[in-house]
């Protein structure tokens, strides 16, 4: 493999990468804050893409007026999702509020499919598509935008969290959703706050993802698998771990399908995900009873 | 009628409900439902495994497509292209999918968590992708037919009046091993999982490995059905394991009522008579309709529409008998 190439390879990962752990950051906040795995976290990143198609090229809207209504509709709908399916059914076990992720999910992308069809669209990129040349690669611009956006949102994450009032409140109840609640902290509204974020991310994930990959009805469920995948290595804890995690798996596909091993062709880059999922249960696992033991 | 006890009653529904079965397939009663009727035998059994999962180990299962599926392809490519016998080809079919499940249960029920639902989702498309793109075996995309049926002596099951006998037999057996399974030490110890952990663990109750097992058991439910289902259409394709299908499955689970038996059979039956009968006018607003059901169901009747229903008549009973009594 040539320099070039392992350039190229590199930031190709990179950037899916990027996607993988907005989509885990998301699991992580709702994780903290409510205590459930939310299946439709997938589903913002599709609704981010696919409405702001609609708005900036079926609409006529301008870009960046379309990209910020995009991602504030995914946020509504991380909003609805809490208040018509999590919180009237607050007394349900944890496999029913589960289940019921799961209902959003497919109603989600159900609802799309019939609102915009099934074929792939392609909202305009941010920047044009000239390619520019990094260390002897050729990197889309669109690219830049998706890594450098990551980073930003992961300093406004640290900021928010460590800063404000609204940020530590949320923190609190995740903590301690009993001890928030007795200093004064609405937790109903925490976790309103946490779905809300967590679609956030995923509309924005989904902005500036679908310009560079093109975006359809049904991608929801294998970019959560992948999200989900890298909010388990850090245990649903930590946000850090969330994007290392996801930029780890992005960059270990763009690899492993570069190599072109054995059974590892393009058509099975996403059974990786699924490998490195049950190599951290595994590890995890054997951590915990071996806790247990000395314990 | 006070005459009868309630014993006497019971045998008297399950009577009744048997000679409905036997009569089903019969021109002169139900028979232009015939395939309907094994359609809802085979996935009953997948349900009946998804409904126990659920209800006694508090985690979801998206999978149970694929391990219908892996069932359904180990038949059929043993069957077929290597001339097993479909009876040995069907065993091995459930203890490949058994040992599968045995892998993924094994790391995720010594967590805490709810990793089940996502590391299944994950092997379920995995495993679409494999039945799609290992052209040479399984046919591809386009799949691959001339399945021999399944035989015992010279009594071959290759019309849909003596598969139904076959897949309801079947159907049963599953349902009657789990009922016992239930009822048994087993059962109890899984209840008592279900009521409080801790003081389950504190008794002595192995709380991981009772939750593999039944993990397993379903598992190998679901293979067993896809087995029925490939010598039953003589024909395999990707498109019904699909992950759409393991959430159909958890639509029938959730109607019939987590951790409950025979609300098993009938969610299973009001989805497949919901899906064949109506929503095919429908076109794609299934999905829709599927995604609303689960949301309803669970936020209405969190334990399951069936057994939610079955409280809410014996709250409304009681509640009648102290009127009454008043």
């Amino acid at each position: 493999m040539s320099w070039e190439q392992f350039v190229q390879y590199l930031m190709t990962g990179l950037t899916a990468g990027c996607i993988y752990a907005l989509v885990g950051l998301g699991f992580t906040i709702v994780y903290a804050v409510t205590g459930i795995i939310n299946f439709a976290q997938g589903e913002f990143v599709m609704l981010g893409g696919m409405i702001s198609y609609e708005l900036a090229v079926s609409a006529g809207m301008p870009l960046w007026p379309a990209v910020l209504l995009s991602v504030l509709i995914a946020a509504a709908v991380g909003a609805l999702l809490y208040v018509l399916g999590i919180r009237p059914a607050r007394k349900a076990s944890l496999v029913s509020l589960i289940i019921i992720t799961i209902g959003a999910s497919i109603l989600i992308r159900g609802v799309a499919g019939e609102l915009w069809g099934k074929n792939p669209v392609r909202p305009p990129a941010f920047s044009g598509e000239e390619a520019l040349q990094i260390l002897g690669a050729r990197i889309q611009p669109q690219a830049i935008w998706i890594i450098g956006a990551t980073f930003v949102i992961m300093i406004i994450l640290h900021v928010f969290f460590a800063y404000t009032m609204m940020g530590k409140a949320l923190k609190a109840s995740s903590v301690s959703r009993l001890g928030a609640g007795l200093v004064g902290i609405d937790t109903r509204m925490m976790a309103l706050a946490g779905f809300c974020l967590a679609a956030m991310l995923g509309g924005i994930a989904g902005v500036i993802t679908a310009p560079l990959t093109t975006t359809s009805y049904s991608m929801g469920a294998m970019l959560g698998v992948k999200g989900f995948v890298a909010a388990a290595i850090g245990g649903f804890k930590s946000q850090l771990a969330a994007v290392v995690g996801g930029i780890a798996i992005g960059i270990i596909e763009s690899f492993v399908v570069a190599a072109n091993w054995g059974p590892f062709t393009s058509n099975y880059k996403d059974a990786i995900a699924l490998i490195v999922l049950l190599v951290i249960l595994l590890v995890r696992s054997g951590r915990i009873a071996s806790e247990e033991r000395a314990s | 009628m006070p005459s009868l006890g309630k014993k006497r009653w019971t045998y008297l529904v399950l009577f009744l409900g048997l000679l409905l079965l036997v009569l089903i397939p019969f021109r002169w009663f139900l028979g232009q439902y015939t395939v309907l009727a094994i359609f809802i035998g085979i996935y009953a059994m997948v349900t009946v495994g998804l409904c126990l999962l659920m209800g006694y180990t508090g985690q979801a299962s998206l999978g149970q497509a694929a391990y219908f599926g892996i069932g359904a392809y180990t038949s059929a490519i043993l069957s077929k292209t290597y001339d097993v016998n479909p009876w040995l080809a069907m065993l091995a079919a459930a203890v490949a999918t058994g040992i599968i499940a045995y892998a993924i249960g094994y790391p995720i029920f010594r967590l805490r968590g709810n990793y089940l639902a996502m590391a299944t989702l994950g092997l379920g498309l995995i495993v679409y992708v494999l039945f799609r793109e290992l052209n040479q075996y399984t046919g591809g995309p386009d799949g691959m037919g001339g399945i021999p049926p399944l035989s015992i002596g010279g009594l071959s099951f290759n019309t849909p009046f003596k598969i139904y006998y076959l897949v309801w037999v079947f159907c049963l057996a599953v349902l009657f091993l789990s009922q016992n399974i239930v009822k048994s030490r087993v059962g109890r110890a899984l209840r008592a999982i279900n009521g409080s952990e801790a003081a389950a663990e504190s008794v002595g109750i192995n709380i991981s490995q009772f939750k593999i097992k039944v993990f397993i058991l379903s598992a190998v439910y679901a293979s067993l059905a896809g087995s029925l289902f490939v010598h039953h259409m003589r024909f395999v394709s990707p498109s019904p394991f699909d992950v759409m299908a393991s959430v159909m499955l958890v639509v029938m689970a959730v109607v019939g009522g987590l951790a409950s038996i025979w609300g098993a059979i009938f969610g299973t039956a009001a989805v497949r008579i919901l899906s064949d009968e109506v929503l095919l006018r429908f076109g794609n607003w299934d999905i829709i309709a599927y995604g609303l059901i689960l949301i309803v169901v669970m936020v209405f009747t969190p334990q399951g529409l069936f057994v939610g229903l079955k409280d809410a008549y014996e709250r409304w009973k009681a509640s009648h008998v102290r009127a009454h009594l008043e």
